[in-house]
C-alpha cells in the first residue's frame, strides 16, 4: 500500500472537504496558523507513508486500545491505517520469528529514517528480565530501535514518564525512553491513556513540516499539554464561585460543580481532555463526573491519592503526637532548668546595702 | 525533581515535617515561656469594671484613643493585613480542606474570587506596612534582621498563593509547590521568631490586663 | 564600692518572670509604643522607645531563660550585657523613663513596658548605672529619713506651725487613731498648705489621725532606683509604725509614687499583706464627700484643667475620685482631651525629677512640650493636679516656659474652700 495518502483516503470514502476540515481543525489544536491548515493538507495528502515501528514494552496495550479500537470511524484512526506500521506486536498478523524479521527488515530498510513508537516503560531490574520479547531484555531492544530512527514517541505515561510500573516501590525498576535514549528527539505523549488526536497531530505535524511540534521542557507538544484540565474545564465557574461537590452523589454533584474537593487532579494536570474530550468527543472524565486523576502527569500514581484535594496532605499526617510530645518533653526541660535557675539566684540573693550601690 | 514530584514532597514529608516542627516549637515555646511564673500580688486588689485579663485581651484589639489618627498606617494596615491572612487561611475552600483533614473541622467558604480580591488587598497592605516600617523613625530604628525576614516568610505564602491561583510566573504546579513550600517555612520559623506572638499575644493582653485589673485600672 | 555587673545580671534573673517572657515573645516592633512616649513624641528620637529601652533586659531573658538563647550563649554566638552597654543605656531607663506607663496602655500585644521597666531597675541598681540624683535620694531616704533629708525636729517645726495656723492639733504618735498621715517631704518644705488642708479635714469629719514621728515620710526613693531591698528598708518603717500605732488606716498623701510604694508594691516588698489599709488622700475625701461630709462654702470662679498623675492615676487606680472632687470645688471644670489613664506625665516622675545634670533637665524642659501644649489647647491658664512631685515639676516647665498658668494642689483647694 505505497503511494499517497490522499488517493488511499478516496479509495476508503474520505472526500477531500472532510480531510481538509480535519487538517485545520488539527492545525487550529495545535495553534498554528490558519493557512497552516491547507499547507498541512497538501503535505499530508502527498505524503508517503513513513515507515512506523511500535515497541510494546512494559504495558497494558491501553495505549494501543486508545488509538484503534474507539476512533477507528474516524480520520484519526484512518491515518493511522495509513501509516507503514511494520512493527506491532499487538496489531500485526505475523507473530514469532516472521515478526522478528519483519522488525529488523524495517529497521534495515528504512534504518535513520522510520518513527519509533514506544509504549510502556522498560525495565532495569535485574538486568532488563523482568520483560523480555524473543528472548531479549526491552532496554536492549530499545536501544538497537532507537539507533536506526528519526524520532522517538513515547506513546502513554508509562513509555513517557514510567508510568504505573514505575509506582513506588517501582519493583521492576521502571524507566521512561527518555531516561535510556539520549541522543534522539524524542515526543512524549503521556496520558493512561493518550488521546488519539493527539498522536496523529504529532504525526501529521512530523509529516507536514518534517519536524517535531514545538515541545514543553517534559518534551510534550506545547500545542496539547500547553494548559492545564483546570485551565479549560467547563466546571471552572463553580471553583470560582466556590461551589464544589463533596460527595459523588450530592447536591453539588448533581449540578455539575467543582470536583477539586472530590481530588481532582484538573489544575496541575496538564492535557487537553477538557477541549477534545474522548471517544469522538462524546465525553470525558470530569463531565461524566469524576475528577481527574492527573494521569498524564510523571508519577501521577503516587501524587497523594486520586480523592484527596490538592491542598490536602499527601500522606497521613504521623508526626503530630510525636512532635507535642517531644515539645512538651523539650519545654518541660527547659522550664526545671529555668526554674532551679531562677530559684538559684533568688536563694544566693545578697541583700543590697547603701554601700551596694556605689561602684 | 519535577514540578509534581515537588508538589508531592510538599504536600506529604514536607507538611509532616513542617507541622511536626511547628507542633513542636509552639509547646516547647509555650512551656518554657509560661513556665517561668509569677509572684502572688499581695497588695489588696481593687475592683473595677471592665479591668480584668480577658477585658484587655479584647480591648487591645481596638485602636487607643488618638492613636490611630497618630499612627494610621500601623493600625489600619495591621488590621487589613491580620484580616486578610484570616479570611484567606479559614475561608478559602482548598485551606478549609486542609483544615478538614487535619482535624475533622470545616465550614462553609467564600467564594475564590472574593477571596482573590482579598488576597490582592492583603498583599497591598502588607506592602504598605512594610515601606511604614522603612518609613517611620521609631519603626525602622526597631528593625532587625527578624522582622525584615518574618515579614517575608509571611509575605511569600500569600503572593504564591495567589499567583498559583492566578498563573502568573510560573506553570501552577511549581507555584503551588511553592506555595505550600513557602508555607511550611513559614510554620517552621513560627515558634522561633516573633511571629509567635500569634500565641503569647493572648497571654501578654492577659497578664497586662491582669496586673493592672489588680490595681483597678481597665488597660 | 560593691555594685558590679555580675550582681546586675544576678538581680535580672531573679526578677525575669513569665509576663516578661511573654512581652518580650510578642514584641513585634511595631513602634506604636514610642507614639505615647512624650520623651519620644518631643524629641522625635527613635531611642526613646520604650521596648528600646529595655534591650538589655531583653537579651538577659534570651539568653539566660530561653533554650535557643542559652545554645546561643553557649556557642559565643550572642553579645553579652556588658557594664559598658548599661552605662549607655542608664539614660534610657532614668532620663528618659518616668514609669509613666503610657506606653504599657498603646501596646497592642499588651506589653507592660513600665513592668519591665521597673525590673530592669532592679538590674540597673544592683549593677551601680544609676543616676547620682537618684542614688543620692535614696541614700537620704535610707540614712536620714527621707530624699531631702528632712529629720523629724524639722518636720515637728512645721507642724507646729500648721498648728498655729489652724488652730487645730495634729497628733504625733498617737496609737489607736483611725488613720496614720503620711507625708512628704516636698509637701513638709514646699507645700505646707497640704498639711494644714489635712487637718481641717480630719477636724470637719471628726476623724481621729495622727503622724508618726519615725515613719512621717511617705516617699519611696527605693522603688525609683529600683532596688527592692532598699525599698523594703524604707517601707518596714511605715509598715511597723502602723501597726505599732494600731491605726486602721494609713493615709497616702498626694504624691504619686509614694502611694505606689506603699499601697501596691509595699506588700509584695515587705512578702505578707498588711495589718492596715491603705489609702490615698483622695480616697479619703470622696469617701467623704459620698458620706457629704465635704460641704464647699464657695467655688472657685476660674475655669480650670486637671493634671491626674500618672502613679496615682493611670497606675495607682485612683480613677474615679478626682473628678467628682475637682467638680466639687469649682465652677468651671473643663476635661482635657488626654485625662484620667490617659494623661500625659509631668516628665519628671519615677525619680527623673531627682536626675539634675544638664541633659537631663534640658530633656525634662523639652519633654514638658506635651503638657505645654495640653494645656494651652484649653486656653485656660489654671491647672489643678495631685502630686507633690507633679507640680514641683510642672511649675518648673512654666518657669521655662514662662507660662503664667496658675497651679494648685487639690487638696489645699478643696481645703480653702471647705465649709468652716
Amino acid at each position: 500500500m505505497q503511494g499517497p495518502l490522499i488517493d488511499t483516503l478516496v479509495r476508503q470514502g474520505i472526500g477531500r472537504r472532510t480531510f481538509l476540515k480535519y487538517c485545520a481543525t488539527l492545525a487550529s489544536m495545535m495553534a498554528l496558523p490558519p493557512a497552516a491548515g491547507r499547507a498541512m493538507a497538501d503535505a499530508l495528502a502527498a505524503a508517503r507513508r513513513p515507515s512506523v515501528i511500535w515497541l510494546p514494552f512494559q504495558e497494558c496495550t491501553g495505549c494501543t486500545e486508545s488509538m484503534t479500537r474507539s476512533h477507528s470511524p474516524t480520520i484519526e484512526g484512518m491515518i493511522f491505517d495509513m501509516i507503514s506500521l511494520d512493527y506491532h506486536e499487538t496489531l500485526m498478523a505475523a507473530a514469532g520469528q516472521q515478526a522478528e524479521e519483519a522488525l529488523h527488515a524495517a529497521m534495515k530498510e528504512n534504518s535513520g529514517k522510520y518513527l519509533l513508537i514506544v509504549d510502556g516503560s522498560i525495565p532495569l531490574g535485574i538486568d532488563g528480565a523482568y520483560s523480555c520479547i524473543a528472548g531479549r531484555t526491552n532496554v536492549d531492544l530499545l536501544k538497537e530501535a532507537a539507533a536506526g530512527a528519526a524520532a522517538i514517541v513515547a506513546m502513554g505515561t508509562c513509555a513517557a514518564f514510567g508510568g504505573i510500573p514505575k509506582a513506588k516501590p517501582n519493583p521492576t525498576g521502571a524507566v521512561a525512553v527518555s531516561d535510556i535514549v539520549k541522543d534522539k528527539p524524542i515526543v512524549n505523549v503521556p496520558g493512561c491513556p493518550p488521546i488519539p488526536v493527539v498522536m496523529t497531530g504529532v504525526l501529521a505535524h512530523y509529516l507536514t513540516f518534517g519536524s517535531l511540534p514545538e515541545l514543553d521542557d517534559k518534551l510534550r507538544p506545547t500545542a496539547f499539554y500547553g494548559e492545564t484540565i483546570h485551565d479549560r474545564c467547563y466546571r471552572r465557574p463553580f471553583y470560582d464561585q466556590g461551589k464544589f461537590a463533596k460527595t459523588f452523589d450530592d447536591e453539588g454533584a448533581r449540578k455539575g460543580w467543582c470536583l477539586f474537593e472530590l481530588g481532582c487532579k484538573g489544575p496541575v494536570t496538564h492535557n487537553a481532555c477538557a477541549t477534545t474530550k474522548w471517544n469522538g468527543g462524546t465525553s470525558w472524565p470530569v463531565e461524566s463526573g469524576h475528577g481527574c486523576l492527573g494521569c498524564s502527569e510523571p508519577d501521577f500514581w503516587d501524587a497523594g491519592g486520586f480523592y484527596k484535594a490538592l491542598s490536602m496532605p499527601a500522606d497521613p499526617l504521623k508526626m503530630g503526637a510525636a512532635a507535642a510530645v517531644a515539645g512538651a518533653a523539650a519545654g518541660v526541660a527547659v522550664s526545671f532548668a529555668n526554674r532551679g535557675k531562677k530559684r538559684a539566684a533568688q536563694v544566693t540573693h545578697e541583700t543590697t546595702t547603701l554601700a551596694d550601690l556605689e561602684k | 525533581m519535577d514540578a509534581l514530584e515537588l508538589l508531592t514532597w510538599a504536600r506529604g514529608p514536607g507538611l509532616n515535617i513542617a507541622l511536626g516542627i511547628f507542633v513542636l516549637g509552639v509547646v516547647w515555646r509555650l512551656i518554657e515561656i509560661y513556665s517561668l511564673g509569677r509572684r502572688t500580688d499581695l497588695a489588696p486588689a481593687r475592683q473595677h469594671a471592665g479591668a480584668s485579663g480577658l477585658h484587655t485581651v479584647l480591648r487591645r484589639s481596638v485602636p487607643p484613643p488618638g492613636m490611630l489618627r497618630s499612627s494610621p498606617v500601623s493600625y489600619i494596615g495591621g488590621f487589613v493585613f491580620h484580616i486578610g491572612l484570616a479570611l484567606i487561611v479559614f475561608l478559602f475552600a482548598p485551606h478549609i480542606l486542609l483544615i478538614r483533614d487535619l482535624t475533622g473541622l470545616s465550614w462553609p467558604a467564600l467564594p475564590s474570587q472574593f477571596i482573590d480580591m482579598v488576597t490582592v488587598v492583603t498583599l497591598v497592605a502588607m506592602v504598605v506596612v512594610l515601606v511604614d516600617r522603612i518609613n517611620k523613625p521609631a519603626k525602622r530604628f526597631l528593625s532587625t534582621f527578624g522582622d525584615w525576614f518574618t515579614w517575608a516568610v509571611t509575605f511569600l505564602p500569600v503572593l504564591t498563593g495567589w499567583m498559583a491561583v492566578q498563573h502568573l510566573l510560573l506553570p501552577y504546579t511549581l507555584m503551588l509547590a511553592l506555595h505550600i513550600l513557602s508555607v511550611e517555612l513559614l510554620l517552621v520559623v513560627l515558634p522561633f521568631t516573633k511571629l509567635i506572638h500569634a500565641f503569647t499575644l493572648f497571654g501578654s493582653r492577659w497578664y497586662a490586663g491582669r496586673i493592672n485589673a489588680h490595681k483597678g485600672v481597665p488597660v | 564600692m560593691t555594685a558590679t555587673l555580675e550582681r546586675g545580671l544576678h538581680a535580672l534573673k531573679e526578677v525575669i518572670d513569665a509576663p516578661i517572657a511573654s512581652y518580650f515573645s510578642s514584641c513585634v516592633h511595631c513602634g506604636l509604643c514610642a507614639e505615647a512616649c512624650l520623651f519620644y513624641t518631643e524629641t522625635g528620637d527613635p531611642r526613646y522607645t520604650p521596648i528600646h529601652k529595655l534591650e538589655p533586659l531583653r537579651r538577659v531573658y534570651e539568653q539566660e531563660y530561653t533554650l535557643l538563647g542559652r545554645l546561643k550563649k553557649g556557642l559565643g554566638l550572642s553579645k553579652p550585657v556588658t557594664d559598658a552597654e548599661l552605662d549607655a543605656w542608664q539614660d534610657l531607663v532614668y532620663d528618659s523613663c518616668t514609669m509613666c506607663g503610657r506606653c504599657s496602655l498603646v501596646c497592642p500585644v499588651g506589653n507592660d513596658i513600665v513592668y519591665m521597666v521597673r525590673k530592669l531597675r532592679e538590674g540597673m541598681a544592683a549593677s551601680g548605672h544609676v543616676p547620682d540624683g537618684i542614688r543620692n535620694a535614696t541614700r537620704r531616704t535610707v540614712e536620714i529619713g527621707g530624699p531631702m533629708g528632712l529629720k523629724w525636729p524639722a518636720v515637728a517645726n512645721v507642724i507646729r506651725k500648721v498648728e498655729e495656723a489652724t488652730g487645730l492639733k495634729v497628733p504625733v504618735d498617737q496609737a489607736g487613731a483611725d488613720y496614720l498621715v503620711l507625708l512628704s517631704s516636698m509637701e513638709i518644705v514646699n507645700y505646707p498648705e497640704y498639711i494644714e488642708a489635712l487637718a481641717k479635714i480630719f477636724h470637719k469629719a471628726g476623724i481621729s489621725f495622727t503622724v508618726a514621728s519615725d515613719a512621717f515620710e511617705a516617699t519611696n526613693a527605693g522603688i525609683q532606683i529600683g532596688n527592692s531591698d532598699l525599698a523594703k528598708v524604707i517601707v518596714s518603717r511605715i509598715v511597723d509604725a502602723a501597726e505599732r500605732l494600731k491605726v486602721k488606716r494609713v493615709l497616702s498623701p498626694e504624691c504619686g509614687h509614694a502611694y505606689m510604694a506603699i499601697r501596691w508594691e509595699g506588700p509584695n516588698l515587705i512578702g505578707r499583706p498588711y495589718a492596715f489599709e491603705v489609702v490615698h488622700v483622695l480616697e479619703l475625701l470622696d469617701e467623704l464627700r459620698g458620706k457629704g461630709m465635704l460641704k464647699m462654702k464657695s467655688k472657685i470662679k476660674d475655669p480650670l484643667i486637671l493634671h491626674d498623675p500618672c502613679q496615682i492615676v493611670r497606675r495607682g487606680g485612683v480613677l474615679q475620685a478626682p473628678e467628682p472632687l475637682i467638680q466639687e470645688v469649682a465652677e468651671r471644670y473643663i476635661p482635657i482631651a488626654d485625662k484620667q489613664k490617659w494623661n500625659w506625665c509631668c516628665g519628671g516622675g519615677g525619680g527623673a525629677s531627682a536626675i539634675h545634670t544638664e541633659e537631663a533637665e534640658a530633656l525634662r524642659a523639652k519633654a514638658f512640650q506635651v503638657k505645654k501644649r495640653q494645656i494651652e489647647s484649653t486656653g485656660v491658664n489654671t491647672m489643678v493636679t495631685f502630686c507633690a512631685n507633679c507640680r514641683i515639676v510642672i511649675e518648673e516647665g512654666f518657669d521655662h516656659y514662662q507660662m503664667d498658668t496658675r497651679l494648685l494642689g487639690l487638696t489645699e483647694l478643696l481645703a480653702e474652700h471647705l465649709e468652716e
